[in-house]
């Protein structure tokens, strides 16, 4: 069979997902400018560690392998502990992202004791000044702590996962440097217009230059640098990054949040990409395998307004995300289409529709309403 | 090329098959590794390769036809060499 036949099999859906994000806490002591899920104050229909812990049971009869766990800030939860000893329990992997806060050198010596599990470190600058214009004043310092203390508890490879920016996109190789000084992993994700992304979207999202600056140098590191797939929007510009180059959402993956509804993916926090909730009848088993939205994210791609451009091979129009919260049809070009076919459209626009999160849970006022209606 | 047909091998132990339309998604909890087995042949072989005294052995009771060996053995080897499935 191949590669592309397993695509086609893929973008038809899994009896269950193979990678799955679950966030379990809204709250986070940090209020990153770009959260995805806007996060911040706790939201009291919080999964309680009963309910959590009978999410993971569900998830192993469902032989989900491993699940990345996020939030918020994950390790805020009293029960955090509770709930990776569970998974371990029942043969789930997990890898975390954290922004560090929490891990000291006891949580690090614990952290390190146990089997299958994997910690992902957040930074967005090689520097202070960068990562926290982005993170918020003191967050450098935080994870650089939390990376020493692993290093100190011989952790082993955790990873240091970086969301590309039009600030720190010159800083790929010192990241490549650090990561390598603490023998961790780099990872490199885009940035999303999704939660308070949407503010921040204008001022950080990388510009055309820099679009392919971020290709050439993902072309040349290659497998030696994890993405989560997140940059087959690139691929237009030549020979195909590595990766599956498809939206997995709703086919491969989804997003439990921390209350429990089940979303298509961790970028679309908004109802219109609500499949259901863990606490439907059928459980999340149910929502996975006959939810409309994830049958009809099943169905064949249409590939839209991108049908007389011949590249839609390449890049399968971008980002379902990315384009939901710029107001782009869901059918057309990525915002960051390489081509500028995205930018086009946005700059053509007189009135933009920008779709607000459901959800938003950010601490303080101000930050969290992006303006329903931006004329340009 | 280090399969051979007949050698003994089993799937190692930290790894985890799961049943899939496409045939099956194999995990190895070690080294994190997933693997797509894209053939229900090959799921049978894989799970069956423990059962029988050699990996011949195992495709002769499934039914493999001698012709089909050669793709089977390079799969296996592929998957040797990522260190799903071992020598016994």
């Amino acid at each position: 069979m191949s590669a592309n036949t397993l695509v086609a099999q893929l973008k038809q859906g899994l009896d269950a997902p193979i990678c799955l994000t679950w966030e379990i806490t809204y709250t986070c002591n940090l209020q990153c400018i770009h959260c995805l899920s806007s996060s911040g104050r706790r939201d009291p229909r919080e999964l309680t560690t009963r309910q959590a812990k009978a999410v993971l049971d569900e998830l192993r009869d469902l032989q989900v392998f491993y699940i990345n766990i996020g939030g918020g800030e994950p390790m805020i939860r009293q029960d955090f502990f509770d709930i990776l000893e569970h998974a371990e329990m029942n043969n789930i992997g997990v890898k975390f992202s954290t922004n560090g806060t929490y891990i000291n050198a006891a949580n690090a010596r614990r952290l390190a004791s146990m089997k299958y599990i994997d910690i992902q470190i957040s930074l967005d600058g090689i520097d202070a000044a960068t990562n926290d214009a982005v993170r918020g004043v003191g967050s450098y310092a935080l994870a650089r702590q939390a990376m020493d203390h692993l290093r100190e508890a011989n952790f082993g490879p955790f990873k240091i996962s970086v969301v590309v920016n039009r600030h720190n996109v010159d800083q790929l190789d010192d990241f490549k440097a650090l990561a390598d000084s603490y023998g961790a992993q780099l990872r490199l994700t885009r940035l999303r217009p999704s939660g308070r992304g949407a503010v921040s979207w204008n001022d950080l999202h990388p510009t055309q230059v820099q679009q392919r600056q971020i290709y050439e140098w993902l072309i040349n590191h290659g497998d030696t640098v994890l993405t989560g797939d997140s940059f087959f929007h690139l691929n237009a510009l030549g020979q195909a990054l590595p990766g599956l180059n498809m939206c997995g959402a709703g086919r491969v993956v989804c997003l439990i949040d921390p209350i429990g509804d089940v979303y298509a993916c961790p970028f679309v926090i908004h109802d219109q990409f609500k499949a259901g909730s863990v606490h439907d009848l059928g459980g999340f088993t149910h929502v996975w395998r006959n939810s409309d939205l994830f049958l009809s994210l099943r169905q064949p791609d249409s590939a839209g307004a991108c049908t007389t451009c011949g590249n839609y091979d390449s890049c399968q129009g971008g980002c379902m995300a990315a384009k939901f919260f710029t107001g782009l049809a869901l059918d057309g070009p990525d915002p960051e289409c390489v081509l500028g076919h995205g930018q086009q459209l946005l700059d053509l626009a007189t009135v933009k529709l920008i779709p607000k999160p459901t959800m938003d849970h950010s601490r303080g006022v101000g930050l969290s309403t992006p303006r329903p209606i931006s004329v340009r | 090329m280090s399969v051979t047909l007949d050698t003994a091998y089993e799937l190692d132990p930290r790894v985890s098959l799961r049943a899939e339309p496409f045939g099956a998604l194999a995990y190895h909890f070690g080294n994190r590794k997933l693997v797509f087995l894209r053939h229900p042949d090959v799921v049978a072989v894989v799970r069956d390769l423990a059962k029988y005294q050699t990996l011949a052995d195992t495709l002769t009771a499934i039914g493999v036809h001698p012709d089909r060996w050669p793709s089977f053995v390079s799969a296996v080897d592929s998957l040797h060499s990522s260190d799903m499935i071992r020598v016994r």
